[in-house]
């Protein structure tokens, strides 16, 4: 019996060296090891055996079951990382070869520093509000206080619906500014709200002058709102969008619907205030005009002057983004070449 | 406006450099644009005498001048025919920077031999040292000029090139800006004195002054100057007016301009002798009433314009030219000076229907003031005295009908704060006011002054204005930075219409994006040829709205498509792109809205005439070309109308909506290959092949697909509440079945039959299949449906019961029969 046991672990070790695929191992497994393997009947016999005998082979017979499962597990393991290893040569490709085009679309550059922009307000508390862009001359020129034959209709060359061009006509929106006469006329203050939308221009195109422009327009009303506090928020918007280093110009600057009037300007990127082509030697770039809301507009709106004070301010969201992306032709935003929009 | 360093200097005293200067101005609301250094270059130029000239030997045209330079006397050669013994002219020395008078390029002076005689200088032309564009003869300067200074120190200049806004045009002046100045930095103004001698005679001997309308010219000064002789100006007076940009003419015309130079009045001479009545009469123009004005043009006018007229015609335009027939010749020697105020309106109205402008109409169209004429009036009556020769009449003609008295403006230190955030106490205040020449008086109230605007500021009307003026000077730079701490609005609620539409725009600009599409944006300004491309009839169903003054034809129309801009952009691209085109846009279109009909004619408001017409926000995307990029994978596989329906379904899928495709017969697309975007028994959009006429006409190279949506219909359509649906708990039991139907059978019946059943789940057609196998006029539709049941466990005999029914139904309404 306990030859028979040896015979078997030899034999039972000589095939699992020759065993090469998990497959075989497996029928190995059964055979030597399996419910109707040798070593599982000589187990069982076990217990006709005398006690003598049955201690002596039944402890032998362990061990080499033991021995054999042990021997398994090795080669099992063992089987499992050549049969990977394999596995794995066999799908190597080479990784060189270009993926799958997927098509990728993008949003336009204008929509993307539009987005940008407004977000920035958006948590400073602004709301979002839209108006049209075929307005009457009354709100975008009288209400504002620039009345028929004002001289600063020469800042806005229009485009005139009607063609008697004077009060009731209708034009295309030279500015957002008259949304600040419509919202007044809508709400009440507190109001904090940011306008955005297209406005039109008599003008011929070169690399910095287009006939159509976006702007956004932003209008703050409440007791107690001061120049301070547009300075404050339009630094705050300049950082955010611009990043903390740039310098920014906070000066006087004329336009008839706020008083005072502000023009805010950062630092040249190019020249980083030396002066340069880019900003005309000045070592600025002009970004927005400002102002506190004239008390004549207030009181347009029905919004008592001797109560509240409100900021406004007006921005070109096209001269923002080729500042941004170091665009130098204007006209490259609606002529929509996928060359140019690719880029963003 | 351009401004003189140096004659800046006349008024005020200036310490800063140019630079700082500029910036201070800037600042405060006078941009400089440009500042530009006259004699910058002109080191080793300096001011020389001829005291000899003889003949160059070997050429009659050239001379050998020797030029006295304090230091040494030089013999050079020079070709200008206007040289002459005696003469002070600009003498450049070997390594002078000049401009070369032929290629205009800046050039360094070396010693030349010219036909045999060697030149080690020059006498230069106004062109060499870019003062003009002389360039025939030498600049001879004034008999006074120092023999020996350098040029730059004698001719040298810096010029301001300023922005003034339309408030300031007390600005569009020497002295208004020396006033800034002086205010700006400290210090005070001087302005020139005046004073000139009178002859017995009464002004009022020589002329009357008649205003008809005195809300068209508030005021009209007048002197008259008698025996002048009219000649060109003096040296100094031409080099003032060159450095500011006007061309000089002769010592009366000069002078008039020097003094709007200098004070910012506009002033016009008259020859005094073809005035016909002794009388000035200032009217609006008759109905078609000529005249001919100084720049030589024959004006038809009409009431709009304002004229000075003598007894029996139009003499000037007012404020704007003056008229041919009383210019001012050499023969000329009395003379009637106009100083005058005019309303801005009028002249930007003359200005606007004659197309004319002039120095003396920018300014008089800001509104200049009406207290301002009678200074500079008699300081160019001095000036033509001292340079033209001459007496004045004695007195002046001063109609004044339109005068009113300054009114104060309180001003408190609290609104100052109020306004700027500025804490200011009113000794500040009233420093800074007073530095500008507003008067400042003290009220009852300790921390409130009464300020009373200058006569040049009437721009300044409110408290407002004052505030400005007082932190402008201070200093923008001064305002403090705070945030807002008003209390914020109160939110808009999640569903208003406001936030739901421009969320919606994002939603639907995201989802494109993300299915590889290129967002554009176009003009919203069109042509009509663009918009009839559109119609294979090349009809117009909509008459979209026109501009009264377009720039071009291409830009006349208001779109009432995003189709014509989102086509002509996609044939753009075409032209130089290989892969499959996927663009989009979002934006408006403008749809003319009709009158309301109003009963009465005399209850119509002007609006009641004109409406604005509906602002409609919508969606446009184009499909064409290969569907995947050219690649080592394969697929060359055109974008075709399944591809852009499958996008539709997907912007309406994420939008929470589920629409019905139903034929439709837009013009514009392929017959046949186009479906009306239905939800809830409303079009909101359509998806189609274009139609092949419309490709052809905006010039596109494949087949193209095309979607289109109304964005706010689309708004209307969504709940926007969802509401959690519990996952199912029990299994489900799959199904595939093929069938067989009739070539007029729409997939959309078949499903429609098949959902209709409540255990079934989902259904997709997974394969349609027309082929040989099949029998003529027949299709197969192969549909996998999915059944479940919300509350127990299907079995199947359930679901075969439930599939015999549908069968059934199949077979009974659309003669569906399974495949085996
Ligand atoms: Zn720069």
């Amino acid at each position: 019996m306990l030859k028979q046991l040896e015979e078997l672990h030899l034999e039972a070790l000589a095939k699992l060296n020759r065993v090469s695929e998990l497959k075989e191992l497996e029928s190995w497994r059964i055979r030597y090891l399996g419910k109707k393997s040798k070593l599982t009947q000589i187990l069982r016999s076990l217990a006709s055996l005398p006690l003598e005998e049955r201690k002596k082979v039944g402890a032998q017979a362990n061990e080499v079951k033991k021995a054999l499962e042990s021997s398994f597990t090795e080669k099992e393991r063992h089987l499992e990382e050549t049969t990977l290893i394999s596995f794995l040569e066999r799908q190597g490709v080479d990784v060189t070869l270009p993926g799958r085009p997927i098509s990728i679309g993008r949003l336009h550059p204008t929509t993307r520093i539009l987005e940008e922009i407004c977000d920035i307000f958006i948590r400073m508390g602004f709301q979002v509000f839209e108006g049209p862009d075929v307005e009457w001359d009354y709100y975008n020129f009288e209400a504002l206080n620039i009345p028929q034959w004002h001289p600063a209709r020469d800042m806005f060359a229009t485009l005139w619906i009607d063609a008697d061009m004077g009060k009731g006509a209708r034009l295309l929106r030279t500015h957002t500014s008259p949304m600040q006469i419509r919202l007044m006329e809508r709400k009440r203050p507190p109001i904090r709200a940011i306008m955005p939308g297209r406005v039109y221009r008599y003008e011929a195109t070169d690399a910095t002058h287009e006939s159509m422009l976006y702007q956004v327009e932003g209008l703050a009303i409440n007791k107690n709102i001061t120049l301070a506090d547009l300075k404050g928020t339009l630094f705050e918007f300049c950082h955010c969008f611009f990043g903390q280093e740039r310098r920014i110009r906070f000066r006087c600057d004329y336009f008839p619907f706020v008083e005072p009037g502000v023009e805010v300007a950062i630092e040249c990127s190019a020249c980083h205030g030396a002066g340069c082509r880019l900003c005309s030697y000045s070592g600025w770039l002009e970004i927005l005009g400002a102002g506190m809301v004239h008390p004549d507009v207030l009181k347009r709106g029905n919004i008592d002057p001797e109560v509240y004070t409100g900021f406004a301010f007006g921005m070109g969201v096209e001269r923002i983004a080729m500042l941004r992306y170091s665009i130098d032709d204007i006209r490259l935003f609606y002529s929509n070449d996928s060359r140019f929009l690719e880029q963003f | 406006m351009k401004v003189s360093l140096k004659w800046l200097k006349d008024y005020v005293d200036i310490k800063l450099a140019p630079k700082g200067l500029a910036e201070k101005l800037t600042m405060a609301g006078m941009e400089i644009k440009d500042i530009q250094e006259v004699g910058g270059t002109w080191n080793n130029v300096v001011i020389g005498e001829v005291i000899a000239l003889n003949p160059h030997p070997n050429a009659s045209r050239l001379k050998l001048p020797t030029v006295n330079i304090s230091t040494q006397q030089i013999t050079v050669v020079c070709g200008a025919p206007n040289i002459a013994v005696g003469q002070k002219v600009p003498f450049a020395g070997v390594g002078a920077k000049l401009i070369d008078g032929h290629t205009g390029k800046l050039m360094t002076l070396k010693p030349a031999r010219i036909r045999g005689i060697l030149s080690e200088g020059m006498v230069c032309s106004e062109k060499e040292l870019g003062i003009s564009d002389n360039h025939e003869s030498i600049m001879v300067l004034p008999s006074e000029a120092p023999i020996g200074m350098p040029l730059s120190d004698y001719l040298g200049d810096i010029i301001f090139d300023l922005d003034i806004t339309p408030n300031r045009p007390d600005c569009l002046c020497t002295i208004g800006i020396a006033r800034e100045i002086a205010a700006l930095t400290g210090k005070i103004l001087h302005q020139p004195e005046i004073h000139y001698e009178e002859m017995e005679e009464p002004i009022d001997s020589f002329i009357s002054v008649d205003i008809i309308d005195p809300g068209l010219c508030p005021r009209y000064c007048a002197s008259l100057i008698a025996g002048i002789k009219v000649a060109s100006s003096p040296n100094w007076l031409q080099q003032r007016l060159s450095s500011y940009g006007m061309r000089p003419i002769n010592n009366v015309v000069d002078i008039t301009n020097y003094v709007m130079l200098e004070h910012g009045q506009p002033l016009h001479a008259f020859d005094y002798h073809k005035l016909k009545g002794k009388q000035i009469v200032v009217r609006r123009s008759r109905n078609d009433e000529t005249m001919a004005t100084l720049d030589g043009t024959e004006h038809v006018l009409s009431p709009d314009t304002l004229v000075i007229a003598d007894k029996e015609r139009a003499i000037a335009i007012a404020g704007i030219m003056g008229g041919l027939d009383t210019e001012v010749t050499d023969e000329t020697d009395t003379i009637l000076l106009e100083s005058a105020n005019f309303n801005q309106a009028i002249i930007r109205q003359g200005c606007y229907s004659l197309n004319l402008q002039s120095e003396a109409s920018i300014r008089f169209d800001k509104g200049l003031s009406s207290d301002l004429p009678l200074l500079p009036l008699k300081r160019a009556t001095q000036l033509l005295q001292e340079l033209a020769g001459g007496k004045a009449a004695r007195g002046v003609v001063d109609a004044y009908p339109g005068k009113s008295e300054p009114k104060g403006i309180l001003l408190s230190t609290g609104e100052v704060k109020r306004l700027s955030g500025l804490k200011l106490n009113i000794s500040r205040i009233t420093e800074v006011l007073q530095s500008l020449g507003f008067e400042c008086r003290y009220t009852d109230i300790a921390s409130q002054i009464s300020v009373i605007t200058p006569y040049w500021r009437s721009d300044v009307k409110s408290s407002a204005d004052l505030v400005e003026e007082v932190v402008r000077i201070i200093g923008y730079d001064k305002v403090p930075i705070t945030r807002l701490s008003s209390p914020l609005p109160p939110q808009e609620p999640r569903l208003s219409a406001t936030r739901q539409q421009s969320n919606l725009k994002q939603r639907l600009r995201n989802i494109l994006t993300s299915c590889g599409f290129q967002e554009i944006l176009t003009y919203s300004l069109t042509s009509l040829e663009r918009l009839q491309r559109l119609s294979p009839k090349l009809e117009l169903n909509v008459t979209p709205l026109k501009v009264a003054n377009p720039m071009s034809k291409e830009q006349e129309y208001l779109r009432t498509t995003l189709r014509a801009g989102v086509l002509t952009t996609l044939a753009d691209n075409q032209k130089h792109e290989e892969a499959g085109i996927r663009l989009f846009e979002i934006g408006k279109i403008f749809l003319p809205q009709p009158l309301p009909v109003i009963a009465s004619e005399a209850k119509q408001s002007p609006q009641d005439k004109k409406r604005l017409p509906q602002e409609k926000e919508m969606l446009c995307a184009v499909l064409s070309g290969p569907r995947a990029e050219l690649s080592w994978h394969g697929n060359e596989e055109l974008l075709n109308f399944f591809d852009a329906k499958g996008v539709a379904e997907r912007l309406l899928k994420q939008s929470g909506l589920k629409a019905t495709f139903e034929a439709s017969d837009d013009e514009g697309l392929l017959p046949g290959k186009n479906a009306n975007i239905i939800i809830g028994g409303d079009k909101i959009g359509v998806v189609g092949d274009l139609h092949p006429k419309v490709a052809q006409a905006f010039e596109l190279s494949t087949s193209v697909c095309l979607i289109e949506m109304d964005v706010e219909k689309l708004l209307g359509k969504i709940t926007g509440l969802k509401k959690y649906q519990p996952i199912p708990r029990f299994p489900s039991i799959t199904r595939d079945i093929a069938l067989l139907v009739s070539k007029q059978v729409t997939y959309q019946q078949v499903e429609d039959i098949i959902q209709s059943f409540p255990l079934v789940a989902k259904v997709t057609l997974f394969d349609l299949y027309a082929a040989t196998q099949i029998p003529q006029g027949k299709k197969s539709f192969a549909v996998r449906i999915v059944y479940r049941s919300p509350d127990h466990t299907l079995t199947t005999m359930e679901v075969d019961k439930v599939q015999q029914q549908m069968l059934n139904r199949l077979y009974n309404e659309l003669g569906a029969a399974l495949r085996a």
